[in-house]
């Protein structure tokens, strides 16, 4: 039966489920960056959920906003680059907004895509339609705010299935953000990196609420 | 294509053994602070410190540039990967003397969010820090749009003179004003034939014909901006050169290169490019350079600003005031560039 209203300790497990699904997915991150960037998002994202695993195991958190805040700095401390200050975030920033609540439902989902799209948006500049991760990340926060009434379950199969239509749209758009804008019309066919990314992480997310 | 023999231990440690050894080769002068900094070892009292930094697989650049009369301090990211905001402040902290810390790195999307994290935890520790992007490439973006703009070989010598400016100045803004000015006078064109490989999974950086050369290459192996057929020495060298000057022309915020002028004159390997090819390269610039009546004050020339074994070029031009001059004539001495006296 699906799981509902996560607690912390099982926010944690979720976390260390979505940890392992990235690193399984390396060499597909890896090969999506090189056709746009340098190919280094996937060894950064699996070294970043390294850091998240480690962090996470064997600690406890009295709520649910000090877990996804200890991954976002796990990984923002442990990775670098562009995609540890913008992954971090989306966890550091998502986090909290969920400050001393002790469950996690589709509501609190719904608060956690909302901070996590304004924060990344912040630090990074970036807007929709930039062919970013904020293109898979910006669909599932408006999502999220439909689907916050009902089970959580369904709330992240629907935000993740946004996420993925999503990377599905940034194969069509002009990189005009990071080191991909120097192709321009030459990085369209290609999804972004991070928003494969970000579509495994949600997915990885429901596959947990749902086993 | 047959896998790069490289010689790496566990491929997900090259960036921290690879410091290791650069500590070693500074011979005392450097030692390695924090989670994976590299910081003079003598920084004087009340000194304005100038910290640099990037992504690691660029050697001799960033580190190397720590040493006298340059950078105080490095922060190192891993392979291709802007460092950590933990590092940069703990870099910071190293560095600085009381007097303000001037963060001058190249213009890439993930340095400027690390690196403004970490001035965001300096500052809380009520350090003065200030932060001058390079942007000299020239490809990268239109003159009037530098904020895309990337950072490229023209570090070294923008670099070497804000190091040179950091010793007598009283203040971060003297310091400050100095950068700036040496990265608007520097541009850089360059060029790649074939790419480099990511040490951890031996995949090269990108994919190009064999018969094509791409103008406008990053140092990430970013692929360049237009792709021309393979060429000579002689037939490249003035194309590359045309668009520096085009640049130096079209930016309202500088002069047009003109006869008089003294550069200097920088003559990058990308890796692979042998010594023999740059010099090939370097006698045809100083042809056209000469014809133009363009003074080369100083030259540059080798292996700075690589990308592992990525083959091709890059020229930087850093034009001098009376100011940047006497800066240049400074000595310095580091792994990456020394300059003797005289």
């Amino acid at each position: 039966m699906a799981k509902e209203n996560l607690s912390a300790e099982e926010v944690k497990a979720m976390l260390l489920h979505v940890a392992d699904r990235i690193i399984e997915a390396e060499p597909e991150l890896t090969d999506a960056d090189r056709n746009l960037g340098d190919g280094d998002h996937g060894l950064g994202m699996q070294r970043g959920m390294n850091a998240v695993k480690e962090k996470l195991e064997g600690a406890d958190f009295e709520s649910v906003d000090k877990a996804f805040g200890a991954a976002g700095m796990a990984m923002i401390s442990s990775m670098g680059g562009a995609s540890g200050a913008i992954f971090g975030t989306v966890f550091r920033s998502g986090g909290k907004a969920l400050a001393g609540k002790e469950n996690f439902g589709a509501e609190e989902l719904a608060q956690l895509l909302q901070a996590a799209v304004e924060g990344v948006m912040e630090r990074g500049g970036a807007k929709p339609g930039d062919k970013t991760m904020i293109d898979a990340l910006h669909p599932a926060a408006e999502k999220g705010k439909e689907v916050a009434g009902g089970p959580l379950v369904e709330a992240l199969d629907a935000v993740a299935a946004a996420a993925e239509a999503g990377k599905e749209a940034s194969k069509a758009m002009v990189a005009t953000m990071g080191r991909a804008k120097t192709l321009g019309e030459r990085s369209v066919g290609h999804p972004d990196a991070g928003a494969v990314s970000i579509s495994i992480i949600l997915r990885a997310m429901h596959e947990y609420v749902a086993s | 294509m047959s896998e790069i023999k490289k010689l790496v231990n566990d491929k997900l440690k090259v960036a921290d053994e690879l410091l290791d050894g650069l500590v070693e080769a500074y011979d005392g002068e450097c030692k390695r602070v924090g989670t994976r900094s590299i910081v003079r070892s003598d920084i004087p009292d009340g000194k304005v410190a100038l910290l640099v930094g990037g992504g690691s697989g660029h050697e001799p650049i960033y580190h190397g540039l720590v040493g006298r009369n340059l950078a105080d301090g490095a922060a190192c990211g891993d392979i291709f990967a802007a460092p950590s905001p933990d590092i940069v402040f703990e870099a910071t902290q190293a560095v600085n003397r009381g007097n303000g810390v001037l963060y001058l790195y190249g213009n890439y999307a993930g340095d400027v969010m690390n690196f403004d994290m970490g001035a965001e935890l300096a500052e809380e520790e009520g350090i003065d820090v200030r932060t001058v992007l390079i942007w000299d490439d020239a490809c990268s973006a239109a003159p009037d749009n530098k904020k895309d703009r990337r950072g490229v070989a023209g570090l070294v010598p923008i670099v070497k003179l804000a190091g040179a400016a950091s010793q007598g100045a009283k203040t971060l803004d003297e310091l400050v004003a100095t950068a700036k000015k040496a990265v608007l006078q520097t541009r850089s064109v360059g060029v790649s034939m074939s790419p480099g490989s990511i040490p951890a999974t031996g995949n090269p950086t990108f994919e190009i014909e064999e018969d094509k050369i791409g103008l406008g290459m990053g140092i990430h192996g970013e692929p360049g901006v237009k792709e021309i057929p393979m060429t000579t020495a002689d037939e490249l060298t003035p194309m590359m050169l045309d668009l520096v000057f085009e640049d130096f022309e079209k930016d309202e915020e500088v002069e047009a290169l003109k006869k008089g002028d003294e550069i200097i004159f920088f003559v990058n390997s990308l890796g692979s490019t042998t010594m023999m090819e740059c010099l090939i390269c370097l006698r045809k610039a100083k042809e056209i350079l000469d014809a133009k009546g363009i003074v080369v004050y100083d030259t540059i020339v080798g292996p700075l600003v690589t990308c592992q074994e990525m083959a091709g070029i890059s020229f930087s031009i850093t034009r001098l005031d009376g100011e940047l001059k006497k800066l240049w004539d400074m000595p310095c001495e580091s792994v990456c560039y020394s300059k003797m006296e005289g």
